[in-house]
């Protein structure tokens, strides 16, 4: 646990300004994406969702701390693990599970799979598998944002084995020179793939460490805490709206599962995760802040009912769901509709 | 009606759009108050401004990233990349980003923007200035590729490929920059995926691109003057996407095919041509189709050795009249 001990941000206290409905709400957001990670787990052991898949079990806070400061047209660029990011802006969850599971009802009517889960109506403007490529991205965004004078930021989540390849420093430095609003948020979840992020990091904090390179402030949070993580993001995109520049925050957080689905994450020490499990799981703190925040027991259990019942009613409606027609192989390559490159 | 070089045709074409379009923009290295390294975008930075002509660090990652946020959020990218040998540095963009997102995403996600870039060798820079890469953007579906030959094409493919709702691959030839060609005074819009026939001819039909053209042109001049054969040279000017109908029309009618490349051999462009002509037009055929390439070799520097490796005027003639006396 000496990695968390690192943390500059100071507790949140209940009395902090952040109000019962959007306590409530990031709640209901935590529940929601624990429900929907751990469903998506169990239809893979059902052999009903193929492939790979990258879950953010332990890691929600994030997701749902910066997703509640973001306004409605500001912008998600989130990576292979991203069911969290995509969920917690709204996204219906049987279009995720539809996605998973290769069904027609799929947000991408199972064209893209769970790494690439994209829904431009909600702002999620994609979810991207070469680690770093997406953080350029992000920039150009926000580029046509500050050249046509919008309001909008987009905000664009990595790991932290992200922070040692080439895109990410490349993109820093654009959106620092060009003063782009844009949002880098790390999660830093301990390891990069199998490997500790520290053995292969030149400093300790892969990010925070860094930000001093581009003139940034060093941001380094509990990333367990949608509070904390809330609180900080929405200053991030407040100083990115007022056009003060991008900036770069790192969370601590911590994944329960292993990388992906063929990982079984044996090279972790014994009881770490039981450790983060009892002491720093982002549901058990946030439903404790609920509670001491003055919302009632009841009030907590309902959402936890309706998430449950939720997950279950998308999960019947996506094994109903048909699979893609094969007519879809063929379609969307070209801006025409399909895919010929000659006459 | 203006005597252009290919070089001012680049500006030309560029600002045509950039006036039309106010969300067409411009980023690239060197390119704003530099005005590019081949001074192809003279003049854009002044009459467009800064927030629409953009000098970038040496960053070809962010270059395209930026291009494709910006180009999925709404604005219309052209982005420099001001060797085409650079595209191995941000490879990732063309093989796995804006080619595919459109599709990965069942249609959410459009990337209509144009990577321009110095194509070509000639110029005696070595193997890592020098190349010719079409063959390593004409794989990847979900991109356009063309390659203009002359000032005209360049205004008009340009054009073309900044209204054009795809990602575009506009491939200039750093050999070709100073030659001069007439373009008409006005609005210039050419078409994607049209090949033109250069010159007519009917004993034997020529594919060239880019710098080959007027080296496949003047080939067809020898061999009419040494040996009387009358060579039908295309500029294939699109790869992607290609105009067979051009191509297989003209096999029908010389019944011999030859590809002018200055891409190394093994998977060069001609070969899908060729692999085209093969499957759709056999019986049409009079002899082998032939490929007329720069060798499996990285390009080297010496004048002497550069000209050996790509096609001369002298190889093409001798092939393509060689297997005609046969």
């Amino acid at each position: 646990m000496a990695k968390t001990a690192t943390t500059r941000e100071k507790p949140t206290t209940p009395s902090d300004g952040i109000g019962t409905e959007l306590r409530l709400r990031m709640y209901r957001m935590l529940v929601e994406i624990r429900e929907a990670e751990q469903r998506a787990y169990d239809l893979f052991l059902q052999n009903l969702v193929k492939g790979t898949s990258h879950l953010s079990l332990g890691q929600e806070a994030v997701a749902v701390g910066c997703a509640a400061a973001m306004e409605p047209g500001d912008l998600t660029f989130c990576t292979y693990r991203g069911h969290a990011h995509t969920l917690a802006r709204g996204v219906p969850v049987e279009k995720v599970l539809g996605e998973l599971m290769g069904r027609d009802n799929g947000l991408l009517r199972g064209k893209g799979g769970s790494m690439h889960l994209t829904s431009v109506e909600h702002g999620v403007m994609g979810s991207y598998a070469i680690v770093g490529a997406h953080l350029p991205i992000a920039c150009g965004a926000a580029w046509r944002a500050q050249l046509k004078g919008a309001t909008d930021i987009s905000v664009c989540f990595f790991g932290d084995g992200t922070t040692n390849i080439g895109a990410f420093h490349e993109a820093l430095n654009l959106a620092a020179i060009w003063s782009l609003p844009v949002v880098f948020v790390c999660e830093n979840n301990l390891y990069m793939e199998y490997t500790p992020i520290s053995e292969v990091t030149a400093v300790e904090d892969p990010a925070a460490g860094r930000a001093s390179a581009y003139g940034l402030d060093r941001i380094l949070i509990d990333g367990q805490d949608a509070d904390v993580v809330y609180r900080t993001a929405k200053a991030a995109y407040d100083k990115a709206r007022a056009g003060g520049g991008p900036s770069l925050i790192e969370c601590k957080t911590y994944r329960y599962s292993g990388h992906s689905r063929a990982d079984p994450a044996k090279y972790r020490p014994a009881g770490e995760l039981d450790e983060w499990r009892q002491q720093r799981d982002p549901v058990r703190i946030y439903r404790k802040r609920a509670l001491e925040s003055g919302i009632g027991e009841d009030a907590l259990a309902a959402v936890d009912r309706d998430a449950r019942r939720k997950i279950d009613e998308a999960t019947e409606t996506c094994k109903a769901a048909p699979l893609p027609s094969a007519d879809l192989l063929m379609t969307d390559v070209y801006a025409d509709g399909g895919s010929a490159w000659r006459n | 009606m203006a005597e252009l070089t290919y070089r001012d045709a680049v500006a030309r074409g560029i600002a045509q759009e950039m006036e039309r379009d106010a969300d067409v923009v411009f980023l690239g290295e060197d390119v704003a108050r530099a005005g590019g390294v081949f001074k192809a975008t003279v003049g854009l930075l002044e009459q467009f401004g800064p927030l629409r002509v953009r000098d970038t660090p040496i960053s070809e990652q962010a270059i395209l990233g930026a291009a494709m946020g910006a180009a999925m959020t709404g604005l219309k990218p052209i982005a420099e990349i001001m060797f085409s040998d650079f595209f191995a540095v941000c490879f990732d963009y063309f093989a796995n980003e804006f080619s595919k997102s459109r599709y990965m995403t069942a249609g959410q996600v459009k990337c209509p923007l144009v990577v321009r870039t110095a194509n070509g060798g000639g110029t005696r820079f070595g193997a890592q200035h020098s190349q010719s890469v079409e063959n390593w953007v004409m794989m990847i579906p979900g991109l356009k590729v063309v390659a203009p030959s002359t000032p005209l094409d360049v205004v008009g493919l340009m054009a073309a490929s900044v209204r054009d709702p795809d990602p575009v691959v506009f491939l200039e030839h750093k050999s070709l920059y100073a030659v001069k060609g007439e373009v008409p005074d006005g609005e210039i819009v050419d078409t994607l995926g049209s090949a033109r026939i250069v010159r007519a001819g009917k004993d034997a039909t020529i594919l060239a691109l880019a710098m080959m053209v007027p080296r496949a042109l003047e080939a067809a001049e020898k061999l009419k003057a040494e040996h009387g054969y009358d060579c039908e040279v295309i500029d294939v000017r699109s790869l992607v996407p290609l105009d067979t109908q051009t191509i297989l029309g003209s096999v029908s009618r010389t019944h011999r095919v030859f590809t002018v490349e200055e891409n190394p051999r093994l998977c060069g462009w001609g070969a899908e041509l060729i692999s085209i002509v093969s499957e759709e037009a056999f019986y049409s055929l009079d002899a082998p189709p032939l490929r007329i390439t720069t060798p499996h070799i990285p390009l080297p520097s010496a004048a002497n050795l550069e000209d050996l490796a790509i096609p001369s005027v002298e190889r093409i003639a001798e092939v393509v009249g060689r297997s005609l006396a046969a």
